[in-house]
């Protein structure tokens, strides 16, 4: 598990409109990248290319190459779907299937593809994804009640579950705690700390706190100007960045001096 | 989730405002003019039904008493109205999914408009199509069915010689339910939360693994919705299977295929009142108290299942 992901050159579109321009970078294995820089630069849709969810919007296109420990991800013969099962993802809004129990909504992913698991191979399964995503105790009791009527912070660390349960490689999370409060965030905050033994993880936020507390390498996105594509200012190790930018507009952005 | 201080109680003294009293008023009275245009319906066929319910036996068109008339008649109403539901649904709910997430966009517009149109398509068109365009067409698959897959009871046979068989009539009924159910599910797929998508895909779903997940968890409860607005159409429909059942009348039979079914309450009503006289009026407004009856139940156990699994449904 974990794996390095190379991305070279990559140009993002929306139909006609270049969102995000040039951007090379590579992240590392089993640690925290985070990746942050004002609104509308483009950090969810870099982020959202790197498992071709932007495929979903009708023209979204890419241009230059990512590749995963040298399978190129945009290959003639690569399935998205099969991208998608190596390296999941979390939303900023917790969206657990609201028909589905607990411990279906962890099932969830293992059921695909026709997988035909034992029930008991299932259910050690569902444990230990949700004790990875530090919810076991606290839903343990109540599996087959609905994951809607968890809290903000139990349903964003229950998605987490249900992402880890395929057993992906990378895990990709946008602003997984801005709709959070302070003490749920912190819970997950814990939990990527954990995750990163095992994981590569790469995680938008807004909060540069957030960034600086959890993660071993931070890249700063920004808009090159008004109507102008976003870009990858730098990256560099977390401490660097908060410390000794080599870049103006970083430093700018990170003492809140922007603009 | 934290506790909230308990506010005092006090009295509400927010102004009523005249739009909000108005539109408080008008839909207080239209759900009151529901009720009691619904009561009024009751009443009269209660009143109308009297006579029969109260007649002897031997008065009873047919002679066997209430019973006897209406059951075969209640029998054909059924079958032909949750056969034409097992085609239908399916078939609705498979174009509602092609529309929504497989067709190009001028397809999937082209194939909304037709069934659209099929809507606004009179009854009566539907029955002269059944009786003289898809009736023939049966027959010969009809015969062909009775011969080699006689052992299920659908298809016994004989098979009828003009097609006007209760099979058709299930075919019409089909086609005619189609756009409403197509229309309610299609509309309740295109409402599926962009989140769950998501959720599905980021897992590793495929298309129709996302479709199982989300779209159709999330449209289930508009699926039985408009399941049970079709089957309370095909229940009550009654100039198209009218004119394809006239010729047949029967006891009580699984046979789709031969002429002697039995046809539906309403149907029969159409067919039979412009004869009927005394006794056999009251027995027609009997009848069709047995089936305003049987509509009203299949609402409230519609209502009834919906509500069954709130906890787990889309809405949250
Ligand atoms: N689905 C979309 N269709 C077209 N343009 C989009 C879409 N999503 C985002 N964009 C555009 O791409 C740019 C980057 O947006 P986004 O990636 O959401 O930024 P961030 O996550 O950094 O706030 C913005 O200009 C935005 O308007
Ligand atoms: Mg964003």
């Amino acid at each position: 598990m974990a794996k390095r992901i190379e991305v070279k050159d990559l140009d993002i579109y929306y139909d006609k409109f270049l969102a995000v321009q040039g951007v090379s970078m590579t992240i590392q294995p089993r640690s925290v990248t985070a990746l942050i820089g004002p609104s509308g630069c483009g950090k969810s849709t870099f982020l959202r290319t790197l498992n071709r969810m932007h495929e979903l919007v009708p023209n979204a296109r890419v241009e230059g190459s990512v590749v995963m420990d040298d399978d190129d991800l945009y290959g003639a013969n690569v399935d998205p779907v099969n991208v998608r099962r190596q390296i999941g993802m979390v939303f900023q809004r917790a969206n657990p299937f609201p028909t589905m129990s607990i411990y279906d909504n962890v099932a969830a992913g293992l059921k695909l593809n026709n997988k035909r698991l034992k029930k008991s191979d299932m259910d050690d399964l569902v444990e230990r994804s949700l004790k990875s995503a530090n919810l076991w105790e606290e839903v343990k009791d109540r599996l087959h009640k609905p994951g809607s009527g968890l809290s903000g912070g139990q349903q964003q660390r229950l998605c987490i579950a249900r992402a880890i349960a395929v057993q992906p490689e990378v895990l990709l999370m946008d602003e997984p705690c801005s709709a959070l409060d302070p003490i749920s965030t912190q819970a997950i905050e814990d939990l990527m700390l954990e995750l990163k033994e095992n994981y590569t993880i790469v995680i938008v936020t807004h909060n540069m706190q957030q960034a600086a507390r959890v993660s071993d390498t931070t890249g700063f996105f920004n808009l090159q100007g008004v109507g102008k594509p976003g870009e990858l200012v730098e990256i560099d190790e977390t401490t660097r960045i908060f410390s000794t930018p080599s870049q103006k507009a970083t430093e700018d952005y990170i003492s809140g001096r922007f603009g | 989730m934290a506790s909230t201080t308990e506010a005092p109680p006090r009295k509400n003294r927010v102004p009523r405002r005249p739009g909000d009293r108005i539109f408080a008023g008008v839909s207080t009275g239209s759900g009151v003019l529901i009720l009691v245009a619904l009561a009024g319906v009751a009443v009269f066929l209660v009143t109308e039904a009297w006579p029969a319910l109260t007649a002897p036996a031997e008065d009873i068109p047919g002679g066997q008493g209430l019973v006897f008339y209406i059951w075969p008649l209640l029998f054909g109403t059924l079958i032909s109205a949750v056969l034409a539901l097992v085609i239908a649904v399916p078939l609705a709910v498979a174009i509602a999914l092609f529309i929504t997430y497989y067709a190009p966009r001028s397809i999937a517009k082209a194939l909304g408009y037709i069934i659209d149109l099929l809507a606004a398509v009179p009854s009566i068109i539907f029955g002269l199509w059944g009786m003289n365009v898809l009736a023939p067409v049966t027959v010969d698959p009809a015969s062909w069915a009775s011969e080699y897959l006689g052992w299920i009871p659908f298809f016994a046979g004989p098979p009828s010689s003009t097609g006007r068989t209760m099979l058709v009539a299930i075919i019409v009924l089909a086609v005619m339910v189609l756009p409403i159910i197509t229309a309610v599910v299609r509309e309740a797929f295109m409402q599926t939360p962009q989140l769950h998508e998501e959720a599905a895909l980021a897992i590793g779903a495929t298309r129709w693994e996302m479709i199982r997940m989300a779209a159709l968890p999330f449209g289930r409860s508009s699926i039985i919705g408009a399941s049970m607005l079709g089957l309370g159409r095909a229940l009550g429909e009654t100039m198209a299977v009218a004119m394809v059942l006239s010729a047949s009348a029967g006891g009580i039979t699984f046979n789709l295929i031969s002429s002697d079914n039995p046809p539906t309450i309403a149907a029969n009503i159409a067919l039979q009142f412009p004869e009927a006289t005394g006794v056999g009026i009251h027995t027609l407004i009997a009848s069709g108290l047995v089936l305003f009856a049987i509509t009203l139940a299949v609402n409230m156990i519609a209502r009834a299942v919906i509500n069954r699994r709130k906890d787990f449904d889309g809405a949250n």
